[in-house]
Parts: C-alpha cells; structure tokens; sequence
C-alpha cells in the first residue's frame, strides 16, 4: 500500500506543481506575444512581465459597476476563471500522471471552456450597452461553429487511441505507436484555427484594438474595471496558454516526464514544455502580425472550413479502420 | 458657358469681393436659386454661412473652376433654402439657424447641430442673442423603418484616443441600415473669438481650428486677408508657405495610410509610416521651429524663416521616405488578407461626391477632378510641376491609393520649392483698409476656403473658415450604407475628416 501512497503524493506534487507554472506562466506568456509582435514590428515592445504588473495593479483597485448591472456582472469574472483555472489544471504540461488526469476528458475540458465563455457572453449583455451585446452575439456566432470543431478532434484522437481521456491520449501518441495519420494533419489545422478564434488572435479577433466596434473578446468586457478586469484578462492569458499547451501535448509530445517519473525528468519536462511554448508564441507572433483581421462575416466561413477539415479527418478514420 | 443659375447670381449688385466677386440678390431673386441650381448642376456649392443681417453662399463653376458669391439679406425673414438643390448645404443651414439664427424656408433639415442646449445663449452670433436656460433637448435621430433594425449608439466617448463625436448606427444584424453623425462636441465659439479682432491677432483662430491641417488653415486666413486688402506676399514667403503645405501634407498621408492598415488589424505598415512621419516631423521642427508648424504662416507673409539647416534636415527625411515607399506599397498590396478588408469597402458613388463638391482624396477618389492648387491666384504652384491623381472606384483602397500618389507628388514638389527658394523679404505690410477676400488653399483633406471681410478700421466684420470636412461627413453617411459594422472605422479612417475644423 506504501507504493500506492508515494504514486499518489508524487501525482499530487506533479498537479500543483504545474497548477503553480500554468498560473505564473500564462501571463508572461501573453507578455511575450506582444513583445514578439513590437520586435517584429520594429518597435522595442513592453517587458514581457508587464501583464503581470498590470494585473497586480489593477487587482488593487475596486472595480466600478454600472447603476443597473446585477449580480452577473459581480460573479462572471469569478465563473470563468474558475472554469479556466480548472480546464488548465487538466491539460499536462511537463508531466503526465497528474492527479486530476482521470478527469482530464477532452469533452469535460472543452464544457469547461464553454462555461468560462458562456459567463463573458452573459457580462457581456448585462448591462445592456451596445458594445456587449455586439460583442456576445459575435462570440456566441464563433462559437457554435467553433465548439464542434474541439468534439470533432475528441472523436478523432478516441477513434485512434480509444479513450477522449487527454492523459492516455498523449501517452500513447508518446509511443509513437501510431505513426503518421492524414486524420491527425486535418486535426491538427482544425484545432489550430479553433485555438485562433478561441483566443481572439487576428484574423478573427484583434487584442490590442481600441476600435470599439470591431471588438469580439474586448467589447464583452469593455465595462469590466479593477479586480474584474484583472481577473478577465487573467482568464483569457489562461486560456492561450491552455490552447498552446493543448496543441504541443497532442502534436509535439515528446520530452514529457511518464506517470510517476523522478525530479530530474521533471526538470527536462519542463525545459521542454518552455521551448515548446516558446516555439508556440513565436510562431503566433508571426502569423498575428503578417496578417490582416478578416471580414467579420467571413469568420464563419473560416472556422466553417476547420470544421469541415475535422469532420474529413473523422471520416478517413472511420472508412480506414472499418476496412481495415 | 454660363447657366440659369450663374445668370442669375451675376445679375445681383456686385459687391466687390476678390479675387471674386459677391453679388447680392434680392430675396426674391434668391428664392428663384434652387430651381436654378436644379438646372445647372456644374455649379457646386462650396459653402454657405451668414453674418448677422445676409446669408451667403460660395458656389464653383467646375468646369471653368471659377468661384462666384451670392449673398441675399436674411433678417427679419426667412430665406429660400438651398438645401432642395444641393444636399451639401444641409449641415451649413444648420448651424446658420443655430450661430445667426436665420432659418431657411422649405429646408431639408433643420434639426439642432452644432447647438446641444447646454449654450447660455441661443443664436449667439445673431444681432439680439436671447438668453437660455433650461434642460437640454433629448437629441433626434431619423426615423429607420424594417424588420429586426437595433441601434447602436458609438461615442462622443470612445475606446480609442480620437476626437469627440456621436455615431448612430440603425443595423439589421452586422449591416448598417443607416448612420447618422451628431458633432459639435468641439465647439470653440471660433467665430465669435474672431470677430472684431485684427487679422494678425485672428489668425491664430485659424492655426487652430484644427490642428493636423494648420498650415492650410492659415494660409487660406491668410490669403484671403491678402485678397480683402491687395497685398501680394514677397515670393520667398509663397514658396515657405507652399512647403510647409506639402510637408503637412506628406505627415498627414503617411500617418493616415498607417492608421487605415492599423484598423484592418495589420500593424506593420503603422509601425513603419509612424516611424517615418515623426523622421519628417522631426525634421520640420529642426527646419521650422515647431512640429506641426503652427503659426507659421501670418497675412501677409511668414515668419520666421527656414532655419539655415532646415533644407537638408527636410531631404534627408524625405529620402528615407521615399526609400521605404515601394516596399511599403509591395506590402499594402500583396497581402490578400489586408486587400479583402479595403478593396470594395466603403465605396461611394461618384455621382455623390460630384453633388457634394467633395474636395480632398476623398473627391479625387471618385472621380471628382478638382484641387486648388491649380488655381491661378495660388501662387506659386502655377509655376511648380504636378500631377493631380484622380481615380474612379471610390473605395478605402481607391483613397488609400490616392494618398499614397500624392505623397510621391508632394515629395517632388517639396524638392522643387527648395531648389529654387528665392531670397528675399518673407513679410509685407498689410495696409489697415476695408476689403473683401475669399481663399481656397488645399489641404491634405481637400480644399480650405476662407472668406473674410474687413472694416474700415481693417478689423474682422465678417468671417467663415469652411473644412473641406464639411462636404466630406455626409459623404460618409452614405458610404458605409449596406457595409458591415464592423468596417466603419476602417471607412472612416479613409475619409479622415475633421471634427474640430467643423464643430465652429
């Protein structure tokens, strides 16, 4: 029973210890975007800590509600970065075997996010000004199209590995086992398109804008301030950090530290998973920034596409392995 | 060739205005105006205004690009609108009914403009102002009929730093059913702070009516101040003032094409016009003493003049310009993602921009051939070389294309005044004598004109600074129409137009 023991305390140190990375990570990792985006435009760019110092400022400051909002727009910032925190908690980072990895289902993973999306969408249009509204029902859009695009992915990875648990997943692309699979490729871009649009990056959304009217994202939390503000931005620097972990734990897993694996696998787990993301954001900044915003309307059709490729990818599999 | 309209204009008592000439009509004689207009519609209206006993109007002969004025006295009764025959007149009789407070019979619209209800006075520029008090009007928007349309109320506050100004949108889901602009957040009372001063004291009003196009701003002061009073400037001076004009001009064409790349999301070619329009504002401070190159321009001359390094700091500027310019360009133009945004947005008819005299890159974009510098009386550009580019498709990317043209134009031109700079006095006197002067100076959005008339003590009696804006806003009203909403600030940053210049 001993051994039992020390594999559950060491899956418990392995789950706060990534809990803690993720948590301290994902702003610096938006902090890297944007200054990768101002070098490459030439510019000298913000530190990379700097969202970390905007989110402790404005964690200080009381936030200021509108007359009429209600209770929504006091708990949804508490909602969605609950459900963010908990959807990062489940994807691996450096380590499999965390203790919450039986949970780690690509579906309750992809519930989670709605949830988290869900809250923003109804801060959105409490408050009934014109901004929010614009910007739910241009989310809510996005979405529809967007959701079925992850399911697909799920139903892809279950075909071939025969679980949707993320975990088992990643173990056995580990093994290498499967090889290249056409499925996987399609995948693969679906899901990137998806992380895209989820994390309103151009061309479906742009992050730094201060168009108001042009907002997705930014126009649902236009009335957020202080400590909601903090929290929102904070949940969505989750959320690109979850997406971007979420892509190299699928498609890039090698170097990650195997269930129950010593200090020392950790420590080559975890420079691995930092030159991933690094890779990652590079890769993002680049295309964010030799790329224009597309036409709101030809979003669906962007994300139309995604959703068609994941649905070819689930096909192939199901003619490849019935003939088989 | 002369037609019903211009006719009967010349038919009025001169009035001796220069360099043209004001004719005023009787009341009856005006009223005959719009179905005379209706009849002869290569008669553009410029711009229409008031003092506190006539209303004027400034009309352009396009094809002979030859300007008449019309006035016809308007106290105690209403005068004949205009607004039936030339939609440009709208706004101005507007605001006459709210600064003058004269009203204009059988007007299209007459509802509040620049006059939210928050002045203590109503028609303040009129002989009697009457005192008001009381709660501010709730503003009216037009009426949109249709199944599912929303408003969406944009502003005068807004998520970006720019200037003040309230957009309605009526939309049916992302298409904009109809906007509407309601400005006048800027108001300054700039006429009134004008009136009954010396020229030399109101051209500072001028400099400042907005702040981007200063320098046309002043010169057209300026020149019209010269006109009123028979002066011609020494040559030095008219070539320092044709080269801060085209500066200006290159500043604000490269930090528009930034900002309308920047709006579609692309940053990098905003990253690159902002580096090098502070290279040439740089520059122009080094030259000329002040970023912007306010106050410059003075009647009757410049001041001060170019500082000795000036000339050099302003082509080693420009070169890098024009080095960057075409692979700037190569990148406007060979990403798709950033064509699909400009190419086809925003288009406005040209037969639109003809009936609204627009001036600026907005006129020349769809198909409307006017710019005055081509005016006789605008020295020195009769003697300089250019070309005036002229397109007819009307989109964001036919005035993007447009402003990228001239900045090449401007570049060339700014290399001829410097080679050839005469030496000389840069002031002359203005003598203090009653007169009458109208200029047209183009600026970087179109055409300044500034009318003036003077006392005999050689103070202000009568002034009206008109925008080029002022053609353009309505313009955009009707160029969004059935574009998506989430491509009006893309649209609006192609037209550029001035809040400030029109909130008078």
């Amino acid at each position: 029973m001993s051994g039992g023991f020390a594999d559950t305390l060491i899956s418990l140190v392995t789950q706060v210890l990534h809990l803690a990375l993720i948590l301290a990570l994902a702003p610096v990792l938006t902090g890297c975007v944007r200054w990768l985006k101002a070098r490459l435009m030439g510019r000298r760019g913000p530190h990379p800590l700097q969202p970390w110092r905007d989110l402790l400022k404005l964690l200080r400051k009381r936030p200021v509600l509108a007359e009429n909002a209600s209770a929504i727009s006091r708990a949804a910032p508490y909602v969605a970065l609950a459900a963010a925190v908990l959807a990062a908690a489940l994807v691996p980072s450096f380590a499999r075997g965390m203790v919450l990895a039986p949970f780690a289902d690509l579906l309750l993973i992809a519930g989670l996010l709605a949830l988290s999306r869900f809250a923003m969408a109804l801060a959105g249009m409490d408050v009934g000004t014109a901004f929010g509204g614009i910007g739910a029902t241009r989310e809510m859009t996005f979405a529809a199209l967007a959701e079925p695009v992850l399911v697909l992915a799920a139903l892809i990875f279950a075909i071939l590995a025969g679980t949707t648990n993320l975990d088992v997943i990643i173990g056995i692309f580990q093994e290498g086992a499967l090889g290249l699979r056409v499925s996987l490729g399609f995948a693969a871009v679906a899901l990137l398109a998806v992380a895209v649009a989820e994390n309103a990056r151009i061309p479906v959304d742009n992050p730094a804008t201060h168009l108001e009217l042009t907002m997705v994202h930014e126009a649902m939390i236009l009335e957020a301030s202080g400590r909601h503000l903090a929290l929102w931005d904070f949940q969505a620097s989750l959320r690109l950090t979850l997406w971007l972990a979420l892509l190299a734990a699928v498609f890039l897993p090698f170097g990650m530290a195997a269930p129950g694996a010593g200090p020392i696998a950790w420590v080559i787990g975890l420079l691995v998973f930092i030159a991933k993301m690094a890779a990652l954001a590079f890769a993002l900044a680049v295309f964010e920034s030799a790329i224009a915003k597309m036409r709101v309307f030809r979003v669906p059709e962007f994300l139309g596409a995604a959703l068609l490729l994941g649905l070819l990818g689930a096909v192939f599999l199901f003619v490849s392995t019935g003939l088989s | 060739m002369m037609g019903p309209a211009s006719s009967l204009i010349r038919s009025g008592n001169p009035q001796g205005a220069k360099p043209y000439e004001r004719f005023l009509l009787s009341p009856t004689a005006w009223g005959q105006l719009p179905a005379a207009l209706q009849q002869e519609p290569a008669l553009a209206l410029l711009g229409l205004w008031a003092d506190a006993t006539q209303v004027h109007a400034c009309f352009l002969h396009e094809p002979s690009a030859e300007a008449v004025l019309a006035s016809t006295p308007a106290a105690g009764w209403n005068y004949a609108a205009l607004s039936p025959a030339r939609p440009g007149a709208v706004r101005f009789e507007r605001m006459i009914l709210e600064l003058w407070g004269h009203r204009a019979e059988g007007a299209v619209d007459l509802r509040p403009w620049l006059d939210h209800g928050r002045w203590p006075l109503r028609h303040p520029l009129a002989a009697k102002p009457i005192p008001f008090s009381g709660e501010p009007p709730q503003p009216e928007f037009l009426p949109v009929e249709g199944e599912g349309i929303h408003q969406i109320p944009v502003g005068p506050i807004h998520a970006g730093v720019i200037e003040p100004g309230h957009f309605r949108f009526s939309v049916q889901g992302e298409v904009v059913v109809r906007l509407e602009q309601r400005l006048g957040y800027k108001h300054k009372g700039t006429l009134s702070l004008m009136l009954g001063t010396s020229p030399r004291a109101a051209v500072r009003y001028a400099a400042r009516l907005s702040g981007d196009t200063t320098v046309a701003h002043s010169w057209a002061f300026s020149a019209a101040v010269e006109a009123a009073v028979s002066v011609t400037p020494p040559p030095r001076a008219l070539h320092l003032r044709a080269l801060m004009l085209e500066l200006e001009r290159i500043h604000n064409h490269l930090n528009d094409w930034g900002f309308v790349c920047n709006d579609a999301a692309f940053a990098f070619p905003h990253a690159r016009c902002g580096f090098l329009r502070e290279g040439v504002l740089r520059a122009i401070a080094a030259a000329f003493g002040h970023r912007l190159m306010m106050d410059r321009v003075l009647p009757g001359g410049v001041a001060p003049d170019i500082a000795p390094r000036g000339a050099e700091a302003i082509l080693a500027s420009l070169d890098a310009v024009e080095a960057e310019i075409p692979s700037l360009k190569q990148i406007y133009e060979a990403h798709a993602s950033l064509q699909d945004r400009v190419v086809t947005t925003g288009y406005l008819r040209p037969d639109l921009a003809r009936g609204f005299a627009a001036g600026g890159h907005v006129g020349r974009a769809s198909g409307r051939d006017f710019d005055a510098r081509r005016l006789p009386q605008n020295l020195p550009y009769p003697t300089l070389a250019f070309d005036v580019p002229v397109l007819e498709a009307g989109d964001v990317d036919a005035r993007q294309r447009i402003r990228v043209m001239e900045l090449g134009q401007s570049i060339a031109l700014v290399r001829q005044l410097l080679a050839k700079l005469p030496a000389g006095e840069l002031m002359a006197p203005l003598p203090v004598r009653a007169g009458e002067g109208l200029a047209m100076i183009e600026g970087f959005r179109g055409e300044c004109l500034h009318w003036i008339a003077l006392d005999d003590g050689g103070l202000i009696r009568g002034i009206f600074p008109r925008d080029p804006s002022w053609l353009q806003w309505p313009l955009l009203e009707a160029a969004i129409e059935n574009n998506i909403v989430a491509d009006f600030p893309l649209c609006n940053k192609s037209f550029n137009c001035s809040y400030s210049g029109v909130d008078l």
